[in-house]
């Protein structure tokens, strides 16, 4: 039997990627739909029927501009894929890049490049983020380039890593040896078998953006007002937790599933594409 | 031994001047103007000027940079725009509630970590091994701040055994004393430890996974000793050099992640100073607090590379 040919069955054999997967596909699906439906508008205040407990009306309840809370938390999860994908998208371009160019020209690049690196890992996500909205004001683009920067060590360390794997390999020194350029040697060869890793990572990372994000709304600095974002809930509803405790759980509830949907995915994946690393940890 | 660590501090000054050098730039160089936005966009262009001269900003950008990295070794890193007082006051002050709370998150994050992560190991592909790494995966994908809240929900809504936040101080004459601190700090270092402690199970799990398999393991086991005494006598001890090396990065990520979870709880820590002076603008308080944070995690790195040197001599002979 080929290999493609055995692919769903063995996906299947992997509880951890089955479940991760049907998380992930739920949280973009709910981002989807909210484009074209949600039960009540997510902006529109309704002072009368404020605080209000989860109901046939509003499934979750509504929150103290009775506004619908089901409705925010489906507007919400685009903040949250939205600040992953771009933040994700930076220190995969970026980190990659660097991570490749280090594995290739080795010697003080690779130094240069891994002890910047090293430096980066200095300022934590929520301390580079703080700096700038010091400086530039608090917002989700901040918070996207904060978390992007901080995305960025992390992709050119496993590349590197991984790359200079792949250049021990007996088929890269046979390039080497017919006179290919190492640029060619390394999109052809080293880029596409180390994807696989990099797609791991990438799902990892994605959940940190996703927790990154929702801390840093959280304390006001990330995503703004109105726009519904799910750490910015989570602030407002502690104010009211003695008159509406269920305010606070389910937002709260939203990110922990995305991110658990995404970390179950990643350790899925690996599991799926380095049949060789599961052993190892089992 | 001596070369090793002679590199390694180097390292450390080289980090420590990089770091300095990012932050004042970003804080200071980039916006133009410190004193236009320690004042905000509406200022009076005459007070803006007059807090110019105050922070010095007409000496060249090099000098003001080398009167800051002075200053803190003779402790004059200026006068906090809002609160009037020294920041090294301020900043002492403050962390006396950030270390503390830092190091029993830490503590907290050890033990829970260890003991779970041994039992899964022990339990290998058992309920107990599945059902306790479950419940990290769970523990990773829950935000700090949310899992304070459902802490404060719980613990001072529900059953009223903590109060929902605040701190009374380590001084008894304050109206504080040891355990009452003791006990406002228990809930946040909570919230902190879980998350890392459910990261750190999992590496301990595997960590452990892997030296049981080791031949030593096989003849402690021979000679009758008891699967307690092997694996808290033999394997934990070797599986502990990966585990210590996360346990580095985890303090930098708690100390991060007090700034959140001070915010949580309303803690007067360093996490909470640095928020509120970006909220007063306040940019020579969040320029030192980020840098002494930054400092720190450098510091924790460094403490952690030597000790790895340490627990392991083949990291060393690989570095000579």
């Amino acid at each position: 039997m080929s290999a493609t040919a055995a692919w769903p069955q063995r996906a299947l054999r992997h509880p951890s990627l089955v479940v991760g997967a049907a998380l992930t596909l739920a949280l973009i699906a709910t981002a989807l739909l909210s484009f074209v439906w949600t039960p009540w508008s997510p902006y529109a205040m309704n002072l009368d029927a404020k605080l209000l407990a989860p109901s046939a009306q509003f499934w979750m309840g509504t929150d103290a501009f009775g506004r619908d809370v089901l409705s925010q938390i489906m507007v919400g999860a685009r903040s949250s894929i939205a600040v992953g994908l771009v933040a994700v998208g930076i220190g995969l371009v970026c980190g990659v890049a660097l991570g490749l160019l280090a594995s290739a020209l080795r010697g003080w690049t690779e130094e240069l490049i891994m002890r910047l690196s090293d430096f980066t890992f200095a300022f934590p996500a929520i301390l580079s983020a703080i700096m700038m909205t010091a400086v530039f004001g608090p917002g989700m683009v901040n918070a996207i380039v904060a978390i992007g920067i901080f995305n960025i060590p992390t992709f050119a360390r496993i590349t590197r890593a991984s790359a200079n794997a792949i250049w021990a390999r007996e088929y890269v020194l046979a390039a080497r040896a017919c006179g290919k350029h190492r640029l060619s040697i390394t999109v052809q060869h080293v880029l596409p078998n180390i994807l696989g890793v990099l797609v791991v990572q990438a799902t990892i990372q994605f959940a940190l953006a996703i927790l990154a994000e929702a801390a840093l709304s959280y304390l006001g600095l990330g995503t703004q007002p109105p726009q519904p974002s799910w750490g910015r809930m989570l602030s407002d509803a502690q104010t009211l937790m003695f008159q509406a405790p269920l305010l606070a759980v389910f937002p709260g509830a939203a990110i922990a599933l995305a991110v658990l949907g995404l970390n179950l995915l990643g350790d899925g994946l690996r599991d799926l594409l380095d049949p060789r690393l599961s052993r190892q940890r089992q | 031994m001596s070369v090793f660590l002679a590199k390694r501090l180097l390292t450390l000054i080289a980090t420590l001047l990089g770091a300095s050098v990012v932050v004042f730039a970003v804080l200071e160089v980039l916006p133009g103007n410190a004193a236009q936005v320690l004042m905000g966009p509406d200022a009076d262009p005459e007070a803006v000027a007059t807090m110019a001269e105050q922070l010095g900003l007409h000496q060249p950008a090099l000098q003001r940079y080398a009167h800051w990295v002075l200053g803190f070794f003779t402790g004059d890193l200026g006068n906090s725009y809002a609160y009037g007082s020294p920041v090294w006051e301020l900043v002492g002050e403050r962390l006396a509630l950030t270390l503390p709370l830092a190091i029993l998150a830490m503590a907290l994050t050890t033990v829970l970590a260890l003991l779970a992560g041994v039992y899964a190991a022990s339990q290998h592909n058992k309920l107990g091994d599945i059902g306790t790494m479950g419940l990290a995966q769970l523990g990773i994908a829950i935000p700090n701040f949310w899992f304070a809240i459902l802490l404060i929900l719980l613990f001072s809504v529900k059953l009223q055994w903590f109060s929902a936040g605040g701190f009374p101080g380590w001084s008894a004459e304050m109206g504080g004393g040891f355990w009452p601190a003791l006990q406002a700090l228990l809930l946040p270092a909570i919230a902190l430890a879980v998350v890392q402690a459910a990261i750190l199970a999992r590496i301990t799990r595997s960590a452990v996974l892997e030296v049981l398999r080791e031949d030593f393991v096989r003849t402690a086991r021979a000679k009758g000793l008891s699967q307690r005494a092997v694996l808290w006598g033999h394997v934990l001890r070797n599986a502990m050099i990966p585990v210590v090396t996360v346990m580095g990065l985890q303090f930098a990520n708690l100390l991060a992640g007090t700034i959140v979870v001070e915010n949580v709880f309303y803690l007067p820590g360093l996490g909470r100073l640095i928020f509120q002076s970006i909220a007063n603008r306040d940019l020579i308080v969040v320029r030192n607090c980020v840098m002494l944070l930054a400092a720190m995690v450098i510091v924790v790195n460094f403490v952690v590379d030597v000790l790895y040197a340490a627990i392991d001599p083949r990291v060393k002979a690989s570095d000579l």
